[in-house]
């Protein structure tokens, strides 16, 4: 009896909160993998008088679902997780509200290629594949400097990627082979890894703490399709103090996808005013500074500090992988589809 | 035809039997009569095969049961709280045993019908046993556990869930139906009534043991102990002294008796029991011998005779059946038949487990 | 003459009550079942871009996820089945040191994450793990012998890892309250012990494993983080496939229809799983349950009791220590075997902030938040299924359609289910503010199923006649049920509360998109941790996990000692 009336206390007080006149807080609709200091978004409440409300709404495809089908209604002001894999779906929806936030001008070279103004980039980071370099070391391999070179036999059964279907990386590699070999022989370059024994997991966590051999769950395969940054966190996340990382990026021509996060303003957001402010603060140097750390990609911002453990740790691809976002989202079913269909049998 | 040798068995650590040993003989209905917990249904489930005992044989005909598992003994068990199958109508639950012996069907239905008009419940083959009322269960048990013609027929307390007047009626059903089957029948109650009813012979059970055996009227006119006449209800007792050996006297707060000689040895001076078989009330005052003055203290009806308690002499409480009332304070005349006197020694004549 | 009027009214009230006690949860799953997923098949319906909905390749695809769902499966119950009857039967007959223990251990993987349970495995039989690494050494091997991730073998035993404790709680409690009485006397009417499984225990216990199995094949139909983490991409079930339509593809026709078709299946499974169960219900005497528990006294029983306890243990207890030690082992020492040097370090860890992260789960604070939403679904879904349980014996047929109903959201997929409550309950944005507040709702619905597939054939095994007895003194209803019958459902009703906590506190899929960052839970401190590469993140996770653990045996211990809480029977 007595949960009974919990629960009536929780429902009638949740009634009585949503029918007082409280400020509105600025809603900001995220994926579950974004994160911030404390001390960041406290700066900019304080200084506009609001309140910041984050709705973590799952990973990308999610969190862009969630706000496609909240169109008429938005339940959030800014919507925050975008990314160039998914641009051109987001903005043929037309959710977004063009503007071009302050502090536009200092956006860095790399993600300046993108369509109109309705989104805005904020950080982007880099898809690449990174290795055990003890394993590396102690069988005395050289390291794959090429797509080509995974399909060496030496490799074999050393590759673990991720399922494009169901992971953000994973698709996010498959793009780096298109981008490689075209969209009419990528599938013949994975039938190679096929062959080679490249095994597939289907999202992350699996692949990195199962699988790969670098990370503490000590899997059994040296390489793994990972973030840049990988290798940087895992010297800053090292239970011991670390002089390198165990781990490092492939960063051949190609190798690494390049991954832009954007953000935008959602057409019939309540706090447009303050919407605005608050895509201005996402450029701004106090908030950029802070996204490495707490997100693990690099800042758009040119001006904005990167940190020492990136510079020491994290491999920059000097040719990243780039693909076209409008062929992306014409093709991406497709392309998945044909994966899939190679590895399902 | 059953020969139960020296069993033995603990319970939770405790002992439960402790050499325990009789014999049934065909067409024999033997009542284990004791009190409820003391281990008769156990002794029942060890017969069955159930259970095993720690030590002691069991013999069917001079074979030993020992190596031979339940469901080969071929002995009829009726529970105590029926062990109806709940999932099966009354006609299955009594088909039950016959099915299972891959009898022909045209057999079974026949058998079925048999034993349902035995017990009086022809019509109620097709009735689910959960509607059923006590005394309808009682007996579909009952015809279930003699259908498949067992060797032997055991039944624990049988009258254990019914209520006063429908075990009183079932009782007579019962004592018929027993009649008429001529297998071995073990009987096990705590009630002596039931026990006096049925039994050809009856073992008394206490404390692990059989303390006493024989015919209903042999146990209750010689209860061997006073545990015994206690549990059989025979409480009219007095304490005395022996004076004298032979003829065997004993002094006792109303007066001395002499009595037939028991057998034991007893010495003068040495603290005896005394049971007082017979007790009547007298018709006329005469005040002779054995006759002695006693108050009425207490009365209960008991349907068609009368319970009185009554306090003879001023020393002596006993308890009397008449069939009028009398009410407390009433003075009456009582005399003692001395010849129906027992006596036996102090404490326990058993040992305990 | 006023007795039997008095009776007459008495019956006409009870069939009255009844009928409004059976609104409340008809009411309840109209709002938050049917209004959510009406929302979404309307919006699958209308929209208009996907060109891709019905074409021939989609429909393989479709047709292939349905096919493997089914054999992954049909596989899993099976294996289930054969560990979880042997396993009942160890627990509805037997008594043995460890007893307790035994079945509070097999029931926490219920409550893992499927995150979890990977890197479980992963530490015992991972490429380091330690049976591999003593197996290796014991054999001198080069290679790791057991390589488990990626295989369909891994799903079936996660499978089997997960639900085993429903047969042990299901079927083990009606095994429990069966009287050993019936069985003896089959066996003194010459049934063999064999014969008299076959007909005497095993019917009596057919309503118990229909329903274990009903529950284990829908919760394995349904399966999705184990398809995803333990399997690999070669595996697909529908639920799979919804999730991959739906967000990576957006295509909410084909995600709907895949819904639908998933839906269909557990309907058909549910209603042929009705058809079977024919047997009455067994009234029960409660002075014949303690008699069924012994000790195992002969040697064929001991080594039964051994060897049952042998692979429960190899089989849960096992990853679930290997879990708790990785906790407290520093990364330098797994692949050692040789030293191991524990530390609480990774527990420190988790209660500070140190990169001042906005989301910072404050371990108690997400263990305090987790608890009382397991409490609070807990008692919303047995306060349903005693509504439903009660007010389905005013008719067979409404008790027959509210059977279905309440299995409905054991088939819905979870995926399309949030949607739906997206789509239902986004009216305002102060409406989604006060999201958590669904969040027990959304708990108990997927609770609903297993809670009434416990408490219903309880109740309905109360002998009726108790009910006349009382109603002829003049007993009100209400007051009699709650006096009579309530008491003697109380092992079932500690199951189903035991059950409907576990879903809560380890629920994380469905029920994401309705959580807030200010009210963290400890599942998705998990998840937060373990998202990041690194070894304290790594360490940080598992610590979470333990914790996530531990909640859940002191919840389960708690529970169960409800039970001798005093009530007059």
């Amino acid at each position: 009896m007595k949960f009974k009336h919990m629960i009536l206390f929780l429902f009638g007080a949740a009634v009585i909160f949503s029918c007082t006149a409280a400020p509105q807080p600025l809603v900001v609709m995220t994926h579950d993998s974004f994160a911030i200091s404390e001390s960041v978004i406290s700066a900019f409440e304080e200084e506009h008088g609001v309140e910041l409300t984050f709705l973590p709404s799952g990973d990308a495809g999610s969190t862009l679902n969630r706000a496609i089908l909240s169109k008429d209604a938005p339940v959030a002001d800014v919507l925050y997780g975008v990314d160039n894999t998914f641009l051109s779906r987001a903005l043929s929806e037309d959710l977004f509200l063009p503007y071009t936030p302050d502090g536009f001008e200092n956006l860095v070279a790399d993600v300046l290629n993108f369509p109109g103004n309705q989104l805005t980039p904020i950080d982007f980071g880099y898809v690449c594949i990174n290795y055990d370099k003890a394993y590396f070391e102690e069988q005395d391999l050289d390291v794959p400097q090429t797509f080509d070179d995974l399909l060496d036999p030496t490799y074999s059964g050393l590759l673990v990627v991720q399922n494009p279907a169901t992971s953000s990386p994973g698709l996010a590699f498959l793009l780096a082979t298109i981008t490689e070999y075209g969209p009419e022989g990528y599938l013949a370059f994975w039938e190679g890894l096929k062959e080679n024994g490249v095994v597939v997991a289907n999202d992350w966590e699996t692949a990195y703490y199962t699988n790969f051999s670098g990370s503490a769950g000590e899997g059994s395969q040296p390489m793994v399709v990972s973030y840049g940054t990988s290798p940087a966190a895992e010297v800053i996340f090292a239970e011991a103090e670390l002089e390198t990382s165990p781990t490092a990026s492939l960063v051949g021509a190609n190798m690494c996808f390049q991954q832009i996060e954007y953000a935008g303003i959602l057409k019939g957001a309540e706090q447009e005013a303050l919407a605005k402010k608050f895509m201005d603060y996402m450029l701004s140097e106090e908030f950029q500074n802070d996204i490495p750390m707490n997100m693990f990609v690099y800042p758009v911002n040119r001006l904005a500090e990167i940190p020492r453990e990136f510079i020491e740790f994290a491999q920059v691809p000097k040719k990243p992988a780039i693909l076209d976002t409008d062929l992306i989202a014409e093709n991406r079913e497709t392309w998945i589809a044909s994966w899939r269909e190679l590895f399902t049998n | 035809m059953l020969k139960v040798i020296d069993l033995e068995k603990e319970y939770e650590g405790k002992p439960l039997l402790c050499g325990v040993s009789f014999e049934v003989g065909a067409d024999e209905t033997v009542c284990l009569l004791g009190r409820s917990g003391g281990g008769k249904s156990t002794i029942l489930r060890i017969i069955a095969g159930l259970e095993e005992a720690e030590s002691g044989q069991i013999f069917w005909e001079h074979q030993n049961l020992a190596r031979i598992p339940a469901h080969h003994r071929s002995f009829g068990l009726m529970f105590q709280d029926y062990a109806l199958f709940p999932h099966l109508d009354v006609f299955e639950n009594i088909a039950f045993g016959l099915r299972i012996k891959k009898l022909d069907s045209q057999y079974i239905n026949e058998r079925v019908a048999e034993v349902l008009a035995l017990v009086g419940m022809d019509t109620f083959g097709q009735r689910s046993v959960h509607d059923l009322s006590g005394g309808e269960k009682q007996r579909v048990a009952f015809a279930r556990a003699i259908a498949p013609d067992p060797k032997m027929l055991m039944l624990d307390e049988p009258m254990g869930a019914l209520d006063r007047t429908l075990r009183d009626q079932l009782l007579k059903d019962l004592q018929s139906l027993l009649a008429v089957t001529d297998i071995p029948v073990i009987y096990v109650t705590h009630d002596q009534e039931e026990a006096f009813a049925v039994a050809d012979r009856i073992l008394i059970l206490n404390d692990g043991q059989i303390i006493q055996e024989g015919t209903p009227q042999d146990v209750y006119s010689h209860p061997k102990d006073l545990w015994v006449a206690s549990f059989l209800g025979l409480n009219n007792r007095l304490s005395g002294r022996i004076v004298e050996l032979d003829p065997f006297t004993v002094e006792t707060p109303i007066g001395s008796f002499e009595i037939d000689c028991p057998s034991g040895e007893y010495r003068i001076g040495s603290s005896v029991e005394l049971l007082f078989m017979d007790i009547q009330i007298c018709q006329t005052i005469k005040t002779q011998g054995n006759t002695f003055p006693a108050e009425v203290t207490g009365h209960r009806f008991q349907g068609y005779d009368h319970k009185i308690k009554i306090c003879i002499a001023g020393k002596f409480d006993a308890d009397l059946i008449t069939d009028h009332a009398l009410h407390p304070g009433e003075i009456i005349q009582v005399s003692i038949n001395t010849q129906s006197v027992l006596c036996f020694a102090k404490g326990k004549q058993h040992e305990n487990c | 003459m006023a007795r039997i009027v008095h009776q007459l009214m008495a019956i006409r009230t009870k069939d009255r009550l009844n009928r409004l006690v059976l609104l409340i949860p008809v009411l309840f799953l109209l709002s938050f079942y049917f209004f959510p997923m009406i929302k979404i098949a309307y919006r699958s319906l209308m929209q208009t871009d996907s060109l891709f909905a019905l074409k021939g390749e989609n429909m393989r695809i479709a047709w292939r996820s349905i096919r493997f769902s089914f054999l992954q499966a049909f596989l899993s119950t099976v294996i289930t089945a054969c560990l979880g009857v042997p396993a009942a039967y160890l627990f509805g007959r037997f008594i043995f040191p460890g007893r307790k223990i035994m079945r509070l251990i097999s029931t926490l993987p219920f409550i893992l994450p499927t995150v979890v349970v990977a890197a479980a495995f992963n530490a015992l039989v991972g490429k380091n793990g330690w049976i591999n690494l003593f197996l290796m050494r014991f054999f001198d091997l080069s290679q790791a012998p057991i390589q488990l991730f990626g295989t369909l073998g891994a799903i079936l035993l996660a499978h089997v890892f997960y639900n085993t404790s429903i047969f042990i709680r299901v079927v083990g409690t009606a095994w429990e309250r069966l009287d050993t009485n019936t069985e003896d006397a089959a066996r003194v009417l010459s049934a063999s012990p064999w014969q008299t499984f076959k007909k005497v225990t095993f019917p009596l216990l057919l309503p118990s494993i229909l329903s274990a199995v009903l529950l284990v094949f829908l919760f394995d139909f349904t399966s999705f983080g184990v398809i995803l983490l333990m399997g690999g991409a070669q595996f697909a079930t529908i639920e799979v496939e919804i999730y991959i339509q739906t967000t990576q593809f957006l295509n909410l026709r084909l995600a709907g229809l895949l819904s639908l078709i998933q839906l269909f299946f557990s309907i058909i499974t549910s209603l042929i799983s009705k058809r079977l169960d024919n047997a009455p219900f067994v009234p029960i005497i409660p002075a014949s349950i303690e008699k069924a528990l012994r000790k195992p006294d002969t040697r064929r029983k001991k080594i039964f009791v051994f060897f049952i306890n042998g692979i429960l243990v190899i089989l849960i207890a096992m990853p679930l220590g290997a879990l708790i030690l990785r906790s407290v082992l520093t990364s330098e020492n797994i692949g050692s075997y040789g030293t191991l040097d524990f530390s609480l370090a990774n527990y420190q860890r988790i209660f500070v902030n140190e990169r001042d992260a906005l989301f910072f789960v404050p371990p108690f604070t997400a263990l305090r938040n987790s608890i009382l939403f397991a409490l609070a679904a807990m008692a919303i879904s047995i306060i349903m299924a005693i509504c439903v349980a009660v007010g389905s014996s005013w008719s067979s047929r409404a008790g027959k359609i509210m059977d279905v109903f309440v299995m409905l959201p054991l088939g819905t997929s979870a995926v399309t289910l949030g949607l739906g409550f997206l789509l239902a309950f986004s009216a305002s944005r102060a409406m989604v503010a006060y999201f958590p507040v669904l969040i027990p709702v959304a708990h108990s619905l997927i609770a609903l199923p297993i809670v009434v597939r416990i408490i219903q054939p309880a109740l309905q095994a109360i002998p009726s006649n108790q009910h006349d007895a009382a109603i002829t003194l003049g007993v009100p209803y209400a007051r009699l049920w709650w006096k009579l019958d309530l008491p003697m459902i109380k092992k079932p009703l500690i199951t189903a509360a035991i059950y409907a906590f576990a879903v809560s506190l380890g629920e994380f899929g469905a029920t994401t998109f309705l959580s807030r960052p200010e009210i963290p839970t400890l599942p998705v401190a998990i998840f937060r941790y373990i998202g990041l590469p690194g070894q304290e993140n790594y360490g940080k996770a598992m610590a979470m996990a333990v914790i996530l653990l531990l909640a859940c045996t002191a919840g389960f211990v708690a529970i169960e000692n409800l039970q001798d809480i005093p009530v007059r029977e």
